[in-house]
């Protein structure tokens, strides 16, 4: 017994890190990331909106198409969105529909970039003061939300989307929602 | 040479006045108190350990301009709390209300604080069990008396043990 409490300090330890680097490597592998945080929105109804889209006619959360779609939040300031939009050119070639919220940015740059690389979203709503970011709980872009049939949030996504965060994340959550109302 | 030197040592002197964020106005010290206050108690929901007054980051930013446009609109602590809240869930208060999410947080320091006295307390209550007080028989106290008035004089033991 009392050999056994000699080594206690060092069991304790070998254990801890153990967790740390089970830790570390789930990080590595994209499997955890410690900075996202799960939407306070979950579960909840998208919030209510009226905004201008980028082609300068107005949409508001009542005319949302009643099914479930993607709302991904991006702006042309953001390195990260560039790398995700043709994924997303993919995802709508695919017939996902995809709600475009441009955050925080001008609209001609907008515009010439959905010219250069391609318009994914069947709308973008043009979200020039961040309203309907603070409204959502954006923290940076891009995030990507999945909103079901009843406008309910279901999911977010913080970061770029591309085959593995869909195949891993997205496909379960969307199999699972198609079970529930076929 | 000396004019760069000083301008140089003008441009390091200078670096502290780059950290000045807004200045917003307001109508009575309460209302700047209380900002002041939600600063320091907001977190930056983007960056992993600072508080709004701290963070320089877009969404810092954007989220002191609507703290003080709430501030100024006469909104209550509690609805500009539940207001933070509703949006970025309890991450963003430093000090996070007590629910079943939180619990963890707030009840695991009392716990392991409990634990420890208890393992300190049977620790104790083990060491003091393991020399029990036992009564001198006879022979030990007669070697004892020995041993006592080898050491000192009898004279000075007068009323002693005998």
């Amino acid at each position: 017994m009392s050999r056994i409490k000699l080594f206690l300090p060092l069991i304790i330890f070998l254990v801890l890190v153990a967790i740390f680097f089970g830790v570390q490597r789930r990080v590595q592998t994209g499997d955890y990331s410690p900075t996202a945080l799960p939407s306070a929105l979950l579960n909840k109804p998208f919030p209510e909106f009226s905004l201008p889209t980028l082609q300068g006619e107005s949409l508001s959360r009542a005319e949302l198409p009643k099914q479930w779609l993607l709302v991904n939040v991006w702006a042309t300031w953001c390195p990260t969105c560039h790398y995700e939009h043709p994924f997303l050119v993919e995802l709508a070639e695919r017939g996902v529909p995809i709600l475009g919220v441009d955050y925080k940015d001008r609209r001609e740059p907008a515009l010439k970039w959905l010219a250069e690389k391609g318009d994914p979203y069947f709308a973008t709503v043009f979200d020039e003061q961040g309203t309907l970011g603070l409204d959502l709980g954006v923290t940076g872009a891009p995030e990507t939300y999945l909103v079901d049939a009843e406008g309910i949030v279901r999911f977010r996504y913080q970061g770029a989307l591309d085959q593995k965060v869909w195949d891993e994340q997205f496909a379960p959550m969307l199999s699972s929602l198609e079970e529930a109302s076929p | 040479m000396n004019h760069r030197v000083l301008l140089l040592a003008l441009l390091l002197l200078a670096l502290p006045s780059w950290a000045v964020i807004e200045t917003y106005q307001f109508d009575t010290d309460l209302q700047r108190q209380r900002y002041n206050a939600f600063i320091e108690e907001l977190r930056c929901p983007k960056c992993q350990n600072q508080n709004l007054s701290g963070s320089d980051s877009a969404i810092s930013q954007d989220l002191r301009r609507q703290l003080h446009a709430m501030i100024m609109a006469g909104k209550s602590d509690i609805e500009i709390t539940q207001y933070m809240v509703d949006r970025y869930g309890d991450f963003i208060l430093y000090r996070p209300r007590f629910n079943a999410a939180t619990a963890v947080l707030w009840l695991l320091p009392v716990g392991l604080l409990l634990g420890g006295l208890a393992i300190w307390a049977l620790m104790a209550s083990r060491r003091t069990r393991r020399v029990p007080i036992q009564p001198l028989d006879d022979h030990d106290r007669a070697a004892l008396d020995s041993l006592l008035s080898d050491e000192e004089k009898p004279s000075e033991r007068s009323g002693g043990n005998s």
